[in-house]
């Protein structure tokens, strides 16, 4: 692949061009910093790139979302965040947003319209499922995972925050692999720990840590890759497999990058 | 003389009424210690929502053993009803089945039906004791549900089981009367009362009279007095499921409420036009809830509506994992609250200013910290109770009004204010990671 075709481009960049994308790729804090989920902002940059789907970034224009933030009571800095973010949006005139992070996707869609920021707003499981269905990736037949066990772990702010269960199911099916269930799944699965701004701060006393308990009963189902759509359910579970000591054995992976490997990219 | 049963009763009617209009005058004085709520919009919506979660049980049939007993007393309770009724005609009446003349042979397949239900009920009375008090179920049991709530819960189930006995007996020794006194109605057999024949087989009919007469007064007392009981047990969800599921949430569960009165301040602040900016800034009590009366109204219904049940609790990951957060003790602590500054209102006492707090008093901050706001419990109740919302609220108190947020998430803002992202990275970092893809393409 060159260097042309991998250049990601800004929103700026396009604007000045007199060009404008067809969707925005918001990346988020985590999939901008993180160690582990800028490889998964990569994988879906790939299959952005492969597609040739009209995308764009914010670069550094882009800010956190606030969700942490109101959801840790601060609603006040929650606004801040919001407003300035959708004058910039607006600034760009976008339309379409896509993003691999289920807190910016939940806050994006249900809590900017609210503050006039108004989006079609979609997550990146909801969008592999697209291009599945489309046939522009995905079901090459015996390919990377085919045979493989895949366990699945809701993310609760696209589970029963946004009733979105089936999309990331499709997208691991589309792999030709097993797909196994926790015992703990769909509207009744378990929580990685991380949500409401916990991320950002230690677990209040208990007898067991959320991601453990989870991991715990990921580890269950025999898989040998547990799939994601979340970076704090990434981190969670690769926490957790880390303490239990299966990290040679068990791959805690991104549904982009599942795909973006299936794909040979 | 002639008049004394039914002056008696009439009074004892009067009476129960009074004390019930008082009681329900009361529960909605302290529910409406909440704030308004703005949930009337989508009307179709919502009477579809009731229909289905409230009258259909939709929600109960994720488990489908207790969804089975406790419809089996569900639909006792709806068709029982009909009875009643025929007893406060009777009673005022001071006639004796009055409806057994004009149904005829169908009056007898009603009772029947009735005995049925009354059987159904019986049994699944039994079962739930056995529930709670044998198979020891975890959720039945927790640090909020030591003493009244279990003595509560077990006091309902024996009464109901009484109660159905009450009404069985009245039928068996009315059977035995039939005939031998004309008072009483022929009203052809009931099946399953003739079970309970042989153990009156052989007294007088004035014996038999009395036992008839006094299961028939203890059935229609019991029950006045059980209304009345309702209304200060969990059992006050047979009324309050209703409008509770009525004004459900009907938004997406990850959206948190917006707070206008902070759009308009944020929007100043950035110098962008604020809606209604020339009015004078609207009164704000507090920002987020420290006390009852900073909920809005249907946290405070969510709360009288509470079952107690604890399918919340028992789905709540920090709850599982040892953490000191129950959703339901969340429910039950905000009903305590408004019960008791109901009370004290009511005393003509100090109300909300009796120096305690639902926050602190009630609830603490360790509790309301140790919440992943991941749904779980607004997805688990069967009556779309929303514990989270009144957690989140509480944290905007904390954070907002006391500046208390725990150390981390204060850093976690300081982050997201100066380098708008929580964790404390360079803004002009945030596109590095393109820097890489590039390297890695090369
Ligand atoms: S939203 Fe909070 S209280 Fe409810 S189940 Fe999840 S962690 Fe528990
Ligand atoms: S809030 Fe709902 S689920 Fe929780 S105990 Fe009360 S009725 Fe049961």
């Amino acid at each position: 692949m060159s260097d042309q075709q991998l250049s990601v481009p800004t929103m700026a960049q396009m604007t000045a061009k007199g060009e404008s994308p067809e969707v925005l790729f918001w990346v988020g804090c985590a999939g901008s910093f993180d160690d582990r989920y800028k490889k998964v902002t990569l994988a879906f940059i790939k299959i952005l790139n492969k597609v040739g789907i009209s995308y764009a970034v914010l670069g550094e224009e882009e800010t956190c979302t606030g969700d942490p933030a109101r959801r840790a009571g601060n609603e006040f800095l929650f606004q801040m965040q919001a407003i300035a973010n959708i004058q910039v949006l607006d600034g760009y005139n976008v339309k379409k947003i896509v993003t691999a992070c289920p807190h910016c996707f939940n806050t994006l869609k249900n809590e900017y319209p609210e503050l006039g920021g108004n989006y079609e707003v979609i997550h990146h499981s909801t969008f592999l499922q697209q291009l599945i269905n489309e046939g522009k990736v995905g079901l090459k037949g015996g390919g990377e995972f085919k045979g493989k066990k895949i366990t699945y772990h809701d993310s609760c702010y696209l589970g029963r925050a946004n009733n979105i269960y089936d999309a990331p199911r499709e997208v691991l099916e589309a792999l030709d692999a097993e797909l196994v269930e926790m015992k703990r799944c769909r509207t009744k699965g378990l929580c990685c720990g991380a949500g409401g701004a916990q991320m950002f701060k230690d677990a209040e006393p208990g007898d067991k840590e959320v991601n453990i308990e989870r991991t715990e009963e990921a580890l269950d189902t025999g898989a040998n890759i547990i799939a994601a759509g979340c970076p704090f359910c990434m981190t969670m579970m690769r926490d957790g497999v880390k303490s239990k000591e299966k990290e040679d054995t068990v791959a805690v992976m991104d549904l982009a990058e599942l795909i973006a490997k299936n794909e040979g990219l | 003389m002639e008049f004394l049963p039914q002056i008696a009763f009439l009074i004892i009617v009067a009476t129960a009424s009074f004390f019930l209009y008082k009681r329900i005058t009361r529960i909605r004085m302290n529910i409406f210690l909440g704030k308004p709520s703005g949930r009337t919009d989508r009307t179709s919506e919502r009477w579809k929502t009731m229909l289905l979660v409230a009258f259909g049980q939709q929600k109960m049939f994720k488990r489908i053993i207790p969804a089975f007993l406790h419809f089996l007393i569900y639909a006792g309770f709806l068709v029982i009803n009909l009875e009643v009724l025929e007893f406060v005609i009777d009673g005022l009446a001071g006639t004796h089945r009055i409806f057994a003349p004009y149904l005829g042979d169908f009056y007898t397949v009603l009772i029947n039906v009735f005995e049925f239900l009354a059987v159904a009920v019986l049994f699944s009375c039994f079962a739930f004791l056995i529930r709670r008090n044998v198979m020891k179920i975890k959720r039945f049991s927790g640090e909020e549900m030591r003493k009244w709530p279990t003595l509560d819960a077990n006091l309902i189930l024996v009464i109901e089981i009484i109660l159905m006995f009450a009404i069985l007996t009245m039928n068996a020794t009315d059977m035995l009367i039939q005939g031998q006194d004309d008072h009483y109605a022929q009203t052809g057999t009931f099946f399953f009362s003739s079970f309970l024949i042989p153990l009156f087989e052989g007294m007088s009919v004035s014996t038999l009279i009395f036992v008839e007469r006094f299961a028939w007064w203890f059935h229609i007392v019991g029950i006045l007095g059980f209304a009345i009981y309702v209304t200060y047990s969990k059992h006050l969800h047979i009324a309050m499921a209703f409008p509770n599921t009525w004004y459900s949430n009907l938004e997406e569960k990850g959206k948190i409420e917006n707070m206008p009165v902070v759009t308009n301040e944020v929007k100043m602040m950035l110098g962008m036009p604020a809606e209604g900016s020339n009015e004078p800034p609207a009164e704000i009590a507090r920002f987020g809830a420290k006390d009852v009366n900073d909920l809005s109204w249907v946290n405070i219904m969510n709360a009288y509506s509470c079952t107690e049940c604890g399918r919340c609790t028992s789905q709540c990951p920090a709850n599982m994992t040892g953490k000191k957060l129950s959703p339901r003790k969340i429910m039950m602590a905000t009903r305590d609250r408004a019960e008791e500054v109901g009370a004290s209102l009511a005393k003509g006492g100090k109300g909300l200013e009796d120096g305690k707090s639902l926050l602190g008093d009630y609830i603490t901050k360790e509790e309301i910290n140790a919440c992943t706001s991941c749904n779980a419990c607004v997805e688990a109740c069967p009556i779309n109770i929303d514990p989270l919302s009144i957690i989140l609220e509480m944290r905007r108190y904390v954070s907002m009004e006391e500046s208390a947020a725990p150390a981390s998430w204060n850093g976690m803002f300081q982050n997201i204010e100066t380098s708008f992202s929580p964790w404390k990275f360079a803004p002009t970092d945030r596109f590095n990671w393109a820097e890489d893809l590039n390297k890695e393409s090369k």
